[in-house]
């Protein structure tokens, strides 16, 4: 449970450290793997699927029975009994059954067929690679074509209609200049530094399960279905997660797999997935085709934007990513087409990754966008002011705020675009600047938390919200800090427990705002409790705990009393309040977009084609900041995870099996240290009282969107090479080259 | 993992001491080995710890060679050739290898002999013949962007990852080896390795039993040295293609030229075709892609991986170019061209 060592308040928007840092570097905060209980812990190992789905025909477990050290091998033989997969229809995907090793299906290539359970992880794998089975499959299938999606999906993540349209799109396109493009991105993986991991005990009573997952509500539904348990009887905890973007939003195997070796062993069991196991348990991101049709005026005005997005979805699975939201928000036009297509294919899981939608929606559409400026002879940075959308280009709603023409200004400014110079370039290395424009749906998603107040004037929050690597402990330190104008020292954050108060948890990038606003809520409680029971008409004074006084009002009215004195009555002598959020309703007059703009300066080598990153500047609008040092990290993170799917990232399946290819680090490849050059981010700060009372809005995925397209669009500028397939490794910018 | 014994090793002598070579692995660093035995893929029945091993870790540097101690890590290694203007390409090859910690407990020998990151050699779910003999190979119709294109088979197309390798094969270094008998020999690394054919399992000549002792790179008058790795990031990546070259130019013509190419090949590729036509000819922009094509006559590329066939044309033509002109601009040059 990490509290600040901050001895003085800490402001909403200040730049204050990590308060989880220490205990982070020092080894003191425990990840799920590393949790102990009383009992010594049992390590099981799972045999993944040598193929893709089918159904399994044989499985062996004879041999690894009998070695030393193994407690047990289940198989759907003897597994405990749970309700089939993807059940209850009407849940959510985070909620429903991910039942393993209940029957003879096989989901896709790596699925679990045996879970050997052993006293140590060696015997655990050494058993495991004992069992031998086979699989009965017709081989896998892919989506190779944008023809072959011909499915509307039902919704699209973040609440997008497939879709979408305006005026008469023919008649734009047609009318003027147009281009025709195909874009296509890669499958990706989230790659979090920590694999997904899970302990699990079952005490005859209470399922304890310490795992690595982003959202612990939906996390005691998944594991309660999968069971066939109350979910009262399930306590999850995840106090700290070693990353996650999107690929721990919900459980995956590792739990699953971790609680049946506990309920039938009755002792505590860690699965905990390797790094390959990684790739085919956790859920990754599909490969996109995006037709881009677009046309401009002789002016260099947008006529015409058409995106047509194909990609393939999981079967039993039902997830599909808003790939054209950049297209339908960013720019205004005549008429607007955004069609999303699906290929329900036999595949491992497919989901969020990293801004879903978004991410591999800019990359692909700014980077045509680039295109276009470029055919109409306008400079990027200039052709992208012209045709900014005041409003929302298709409803004509008004923003909340909207700041992308002050963001590409400033950038501009900032990076020093129009002193740009190639004069550095030698007779084969080039050198190259792109530009790309970010949109990002901000949101509000219903949160809890409660506050607890003890009568030493300490403050305990409890939300089961996460800290995935993003701030947050330290950013809900700092608003009961700001509130109360109290010691952040005083503040002790304990996230990550299912037996809190149900949050949003970590991820569309609505975590800091919900949670925030939430514990804002719960101060605000408390605060009108203390001027209650100060005799004082509530909401009137501003209260301050300073040294177990609690002070309320201000000037010549202002009261002082003494925390113990006033909590002596109380049960415990402690306060208690709650505080929750749920979307405002100004929610739906207002469309509440974050946005940025990015810059980048490559070099190409015209020899070997590879491309090095010089420099990358992101200019971002999102409301008030809460705290400019974590969401400085985070937007260059994001920044980062740009350059990589520009650039780097690229899951490749294999035709025959079905599975991953290259499902390790080393051959995985994102980008390292030395491929990221300078790399700068500069706010444009006004708090949005639209989107929360703390004027905040989502970061977490802003800095990703556009980042890879800037690049790109570098890349083309040096060598006037433009690669539609991602990512631009060495062999396609040579093949553009010609 | 497999249960195995182990055996510490401190200096050779007690290499006699080991109670069997069956199924034997040395072990020196371990970035290798360690991580293919967690996935089964090495299942030995003996270590041979050579972490103890201390004179091996030392270089000696006599009239006639460099004797670098197989224990060596690879960063210690580098931190001396790149002081030595005439290993200038080995410590280039080294620096431009995994990454600082990696290369901290990654060993001189060890590098030698580390294995393929041919994706089915890594995935024991699949066909692989250098994994499991005789089962069939399932890169050649299967994703193959980092596989070799030169001294492939039909049983084998893994790519050998080393970069120390190839400029060790273009300086011509020796290997010296002792085996339990205590015989010694001197194995040329141009000669060290095996091309798959049917056996891609037995990847050099040593025996079982025989333990590198040092890697001894002869001491003689370089001239411009340039180590040029493709890669499709700037760190912690493999070669796609990479170019070893030594060019020695006297009144402009091509005295000596050492070439070796990563990447390309099952084994590190010294690349002798192109040596030849080049040694004695006056130095001229046209040849360059000529002795590539000369020593790329017989390369096959299996689909991915094709790419890489004009790509270690084009690179090390402009690489030999790059070398060539420092020389005609600074006759008798030695060592590496450090500015850009």
């Amino acid at each position: 449970m990490p509290a600040s060592k901050h001895q003085s308040v800490t402001k909403i928007g200040e730049a204050v450290d990590r308060i989880d840092g220490p205990l982070k570097v020092q080894g003191k905060a425990t990840y799920a793997g590393e949790f102990e209980f009383d009992q010594p812990t049992l390590v099981g190992v799972y045999v993944g699927a040598s193929r893709s789905g089918g159904t399994l025909t044989h499985v062996d477990t004879a041999d690894a029975e009998s070695q030393p050290g193994v407690k047990a091998v289940l198989t759907y033989h003897n597994a405990p009994d749970q309700r089939p997969f993807s059940e209850p229809g009407d849940e959510g995907r985070f909620g429903q059954s991910r039942a393993v090793l209940n029957d003879t299906t096989i989901r896709y290539a790596g699925f679990p067929v045996a879970l050997v359970v052993a006293e140590t992880l060696e015997q655990a794998r050494y058993a495991a690679s004992l069992i031998t089975h086979d699989v009965a499959t017709d081989g896998p299938d892919f989506l190779d074509d944008v023809k072959e999606a011909q499915t509307t999906p039902e919704s699209l993540d973040g609440g997008f209609e497939p879709d979408v349209s305006c005026g008469d799109i023919d008649h734009a396109l047609n009318s003027s200049m147009r281009l025709d493009m195909t874009y296509r991105t890669p499958s990706q993986i989230s790659a979090a530094m920590e694999p997904h991991t899970t302990i699990a005990y079952y005490d005859g009573d209470i399922l304890h399960v310490h795992t690595s997952v982003q959202i612990l509500a939906s996390a005691v539904t998944c594991l309660a279905n999968t069971l066939n348990m109350p979910e009262e009887k399930i306590h999850v905890q995840s106090p700290f997660v070693g990353g996650g973007f999107g690929s721990k939003l919900g459980l995956h195997n590792d739990a699953i797999l971790a609680c049946l070796g506990a309920i039938h062993l009755q002792q505590p069991v860690k699965v905990a997935l390797h790094r390959r196991q990684v790739f085919h348990s956790a859920p990754h991101r599909g490969f996109s085709i995006q037709k881009i049709a677009l046309s401009a005026d002789n002016s260099g005005h947008i006529n015409g934007i058409s995106h047509h997005s194909a990609m393939p979805m999981a079967q039993d699975y039902a997830f599909a990513e808003a790939t054209g939201a950049v297209a339908r928000i960013t720019y205004k036009a005549d008429a607007i087409e955004s069609v999303h297509r699906v290929k329900v294919v036999d595949s491992p899981m497919i989901d969020s990754c990293r801004a879903p939608g978004d991410s591999i929606g800019s990359l692909a559409f700014e980077s045509a966008i680039d295109e276009l400026a470029l055919a109409s002879e306008t400079d990027p940075v200039t052709f992208r002011l012209n045709n900014i959308a005041p409003a929302h280009p298709i409803t004509g709603k008004p923003f909340s705020t909207h700041h992308l023409e002050a963001c590409l200004k400033q950038g501009a400014e900032e990076f020093g675009w129009d002193k740009r110079s190639k004069s550095e370039d030698n007779n084969t290395v080039k050198k190259g600047y792109g530009v790309a424009l970010a949109m990002r749906m901000n949101m509000i998603v219903p949160s809890e938390a409660k506050i607890v107040l003890e009568n030493d004037g300490k403050i305990t929050v409890f939300t089961d919200m996460t800290d995935i690597g993003t701030g947050t402990y330290t950013i809900l330190s700092q608003i009961v800090s700001d509130f109360f104008d109290m010691p952040a020292s005083n503040i002790t954050i304990n996230l990550g427990d299912s037996r809190s108060p149900a949050s949003c948890g970590s991820g569309g990038s609505f975590g800091a705002s919900s949670s925030a606003t939430s514990v804002r809520n719960a101060c605000e409680k408390l605060s009108a409790q203390l001027c209650q029971m100060m005799g004082l008409a509530q909401g009137t004074h501003t209260v301050a705990l300073h040294d177990n006084q609690v002070i309320a009002g201000e000037g010549n009215t202002q009261q002082s009393r003494s925390l113990a004195d006033l909590l002596k009555e109380t049960e415990g002598q402690q306060l208690e309040a709650k505080g929750e959020v749920e979307p405002g309703e100004s929610h739906d007059d207002y469309e509440q977009y974050s946005c940025g703009a990015h810059f980048a300066e490559v070099t190409v080598d015209t020899v070997t084609g590879e491309v090095r990153i010089k420099r990358q500047h992101g200019v971002f609008s999102a409301g008030q900041i809460l705290n400019k040092k974590t969401a400085t990290s985070q937007l260059q993170g994001g920044m980062v995870w740009g350059a990589s799917y520009a650039l780097f990232e690229d899951l490749q399946r294999d035709r025959r099996h079905g599975g991953f290819v290259n499902c390790d680090l080393a051959e995985y490849h994102f980008a390292v240290n030395r491929d990221i050059g300078d790399i700068s981010v500069s706010f444009i700060e006004e708090p949005d009282y639209k989107a929360c009372k703390l004027g905040s809005k989502g970061i977490g995925e802003l800095g990703i969107t556009g980042a890879g397209a800037a690049i790109a669009n570098a890349v083309c500028d040096a060598t006037g090479a433009r690669v539609r397939d991602f990512p631009i490794t060495p062999d396609k910018v040579i093949a553009a080259l010609g | 993992m497999r249960p195995f014994t182990v055996n510490r090793l401190t200096d050779t002598q007690h290499l006699n001491d080991v109670d069997s070579f069956e199924n034997s692995r040395f072990l020196a660093g371990g970035t290798n080995l360690v991580d293919l035995m967690k996935h089964q893929i090495e299942t030995p029945d003996t270590l041979v710890d050579l972490s103890g091993w201390e004179s091996a870790d030392t270089i000696e540097e006599t009239d006639e060679t460099y004797q670098i101690g197989a224990m060596v890590s690879n960063t210690d290694l580098a931190n001396f050739a790149y002081r030595k203007e005439d290993l200038s390409l080995l410590s280039q090859a080294l620096l431009s290898g995994a990454t600082v910690q990696l290369r901290n407990r990654a060993t001189t020998g060890g590098n030698l002999l580390q294995r393929t990151r041919c994706y089915y050699f890594y995935d024991t779910n699949q066909p692989c013949n250098k994994r499991q003999p005789g089962s069939g190979c399932a890169a050649l119709d299967g994703f193959n962007r980092i596989h070799a294109v030169l001294g492939t088979s039909e049983h084998c197309i893994a790519s050998h990852p080393s970069d120390m390798a190839v400029a060790m094969a273009a300086l011509d270094a020796k290997v010296k080896t002792i085996n339990p008998a205590g015989n010694s020999r001197h194995i040329p690394v141009r000669e060290l390795y095996r091309l798959p054919g049917d056996t891609p399992h037995i990847e050099t000549v040593l025996g079982g039993d025989e333990l590198i002792v040092s890697v001894d790179i002869p001491k003689r008058p370089r001239g411009t040295q340039i180590y040029r790795k493709v890669r499709d990031r700037s760190s912690y990546a493999f070669a796609l293609v990479s170019v070893a070259c030594d060019v020695t130019l006297k009144d402009g013509v091509i005295d000596d030229v050492s070439l070796a190419f990563g990447g390309v090949g099952t084994m590190p590729w010294h690349a002798k075709s192109a040596e030849d036509f080049l040694r004695g000819k006056t130095a001229t922009s046209d040849l360059y892609a000529q002795a590539c094509d000369i020593e790329l006559s017989a390369a096959r590329g299996a689909g991915s991986n094709d790419f890489k066939i004009p790509l270690i044309k084009r690179t090390a033509a402009f690489v030999l170019e790059q070398a060539v002109g420092q020389q005609m601009a600074h006759p008798g040059h030695q060592g590496a061209i450090h500015a850009r």
